[in-house]
């Protein structure tokens, strides 16, 4: 797999003279972009109103009292206008200093870092292994990497029903611990076995990309550098740390990257493994949709706070990864 | 989830790629364990789905001595699999096929030409991906309601494309990446416009590119649960991942007959995967950061 290096510069503008005043720039710069600019409209377009739009009016959301009682709604042929009105900044202080603020948002706020920290190593750790482990002459190679994608193959939707019947109280895996003797808890309610389950489950379902991807990294690191680093003396660790880590950075950030951002908006896991239960295993994004849909009233204005709330605590680590990863001068 | 092999993995020679029958049979067995982790939640979704009675999820024991198909031909019979299916293929195929159109000549757009806003842009689509759900769906569920596109297919494939659009963008501007740029310069030459280089020479070549991102436009959409748990509200409508998890309510699961209609559906998703993943990893790990 090659990571594609930056795109070559095809259609340039043919030169770079200054237009001298700026009307003339305007239809200069038209004259040269019009036609990237209606390669890119119907996109732009699509984001705008898709995008764009709701994400203004659920900001404007997040500054009012809006629930299901006094949206706009239709009720049969009836329609009633929405009655909720602005309260600025309200909901955000509410959420981060407000009396419920640690039970409602900072411990999820900790489980959510933790979920993510820990689903990100042992996706990467794991995934490593295995891949170290397939990149090697060996029989039945072809099959080990057919069934150990299988956990990505089958949608989640379907595998995380697996789950839940197997972590059942008297399902199959506590009948198995029960037979080596050991305690069965009960993964899906005791707080701290439900947010291990929902670990485990998560690993499961990450592992297998992290997996394929970091195979394709290890299978385009040349040869001859290990050649040359046994040559020089190099033990299998040093080999490891001073050849495979450096060859895989590049596909390393990109997967971390990946991997955290996935992670931390996983909700299809979390939502179906627990349904509405387990209020302490919800990370961020699937109590803020419990706030806005899975309780009565629905409290439209506090879940859009909380999804701006995520949006922001995505983009600040987004851009300090990417000062980091150019800092240690890894994008090519 | 116990296995973590990595501590064994760097001992081996790689030059050669020669193990001693110790890395040999370590190799093997770990393997194994770990093919065992992946595949036996699977299995036993299968084997589940061979009980005829919802509680025989309790002693799988029995399972083997009535074994049945009782539940495939109940689930097929009366329940609403096949509005299920069709739902599901309405939405799947309308986002694909409404995200690929729009996304193919912004791909190409942000492969070859450097214009004002590029970067911008490039940001624009990279973050839009990485959106959580809960910043649009509250927002969404609100203007739908007023449009009332709420319980319906076309309100669930706009939901989908928020999301859809901008990945097969970055999907299919690292494909156009991969096409030698020497081969627009001939259309160029050769008095195509920018269109026409598009139109007639790179696109036919992007095929591939543009099979995968449908492909991955599709299993997304097909796969996605939260939007449509929510914008759906009439069980004729739901898409597999709503229909599924209608067989579990608080006061009644069908166990049985839920681990049925997941082996139905699974079966043909994953073995179209098997078809087209290759492909898939290098479409996403390359259109994840590389600029």
């Amino acid at each position: 797999m090659t990571l594609t290096a930056p795109a070559p510069a095809a259609e340039t503008p043919r030169s770079r003279r200054r237009a001298p005043r700026p009307v003339q720039r305007m239809r200069d710069t038209y004259r040269r972009y019009w036609y990237a600019y209606a390669m890119v409209a119907p996109v732009v377009i699509v984001l705008g109103v898709l995008v764009g739009y709701p994400l203004a009016r659920g900001f404007y959301l997040t500054l009012t009292d809006a629930n299901s009682l006094n949206s706009a709604r239709t009720i049969g042929v009836n329609t009633i206008d929405a009655t909720y009105k602005f309260i600025g900044l309200d909901n955000y202080a509410e959420i981060l200093w407000g009396p419920a603020a640690y039970d409602r948002f900072w411990s999820h706020f900790v489980w959510t870092i933790v979920w993510t920290v820990t689903c990100v190593v042992l996706h990467y750790v794991i995934g490593l292994g295995l891949a170290m482990l397939l990149n090697q002459r060996l029989r039945g190679r072809v099959a080990y990497r057919l069934l150990l994608i299988l956990p990505w193959a089958v949608p989640t939707f379907v595998t995380v029903f697996a789950w839940r019947i197997m972590l059942a109280d008297a399902g199959v895996i506590n009948s198995m611990l029960d037979t080596i003797g050991l305690a069965s808890p009960s993964w899906l309610e005791d707080p701290t076995w439900q947010r291990t389950a929902a670990i485990m489950v998560n690993t499961w379902c990450g592992v297998p990309f992290m997996m394929l991807s970091l195979l394709g990294g290890l299978q385009s690191i040349d040869e001859n550098l290990y050649e040359a680093a046994e040559i020089d003396g190099a033990s299998a660790w040093q080999r490891f740390r001073h050849v495979t880590l450096p060859g895989l950075s590049s596909v390393s950030s990109t997967v971390v990257l990946l991997g955290v951002i996935w992670t931390f908006n996983q909700f299809a896991i979390i939502f179906l493994l627990f349904g509405n239960t387990a209020p302490d295993a919800q990370i961020l994004v699937t109590w803020a949709y419990r706030l806005g849909f899975g309780q009565q009233p629905r409290d439209f204005a506090m879940s859009a706070a909380y999804g701006v709330l995520l949006l922001a605590i995505l983009i600040v680590f987004t851009s300090f990864y990417y000062r980091w990863l150019k800092r240690n001068d890894q994008l090519a | 989830m116990t296995s973590s092999p990595s501590t064994h993995a760097p001992r081996k020679q790689r030059r050669r790629g020669d193990l001693g029958p110790v890395g040999q049979a370590g190799t093997h067995v770990t393997l194994a364990v770990a093919s065992l982790i992946a595949l036996f939640p699977i299995v036993w979704l299968v084997y589940l789905s061979l009980g005829p009675d919802k509680d025989d999820y309790l002693h799988p024991g029995g399972i083997f001595a009535k074994a049945t198909l009782d539940n495939y031909s109940f689930v097929l019979t009366n329940t609403e699999f096949f509005n299920w299916l069709w739902s599901t293929l309405v939405v799947a195929g309308g986002t694909t096929l409404f995200g690929v159109m729009s996304a193919a000549t912004t791909g190409y757009a942000v492969s070859r030409m450097r214009f004002p806003g590029h970067r911008s842009l490039m940001w624009v689509l990279l973050l839009t991906q990485a959106f959580p759900i809960a910043v649009l769906i509250v927002p969404m569920y609100e203007i739908f309601s007023q449009l009332r596109l709420v319980d319906s297919h076309l309100g669930l494939i706009l939901v989908n494309c928020t999301t859809i659009v901008p990945y097969c963008s970055w999907l299919l501007k690292g494909y156009f990446d991969t096409i030698p740029v020497e081969l627009d310069e001939a259309g160029m030459i050769d008095g195509l416009t920018p269109f026409g280089t598009f139109w007639r020479l790179i696109l036919p070549l992007a095929r591939p590119g543009l099979a995968v991102a449908a492909f991955y436009a599709f299993i997304t959409a097909f796969a996605e649960v939260a939007f449509a748990s929510t914008f759906l509200l009439d069980d004729s409508k739901y898409t597999f991942a709503v229909g599924l998890q209608s067989f579990i309510s608080e006061h009644d699961a069908q166990w049985n007959l839920m681990a049925a209609t997941a082996v139905l559906i699974a079966i043909p998703v994953t073995i179209f995967f098997y078809l087209v993943q290759r492909h898939v990893v290098t479409g996403l790990t390359a259109g994840g950061v590389k600029g």
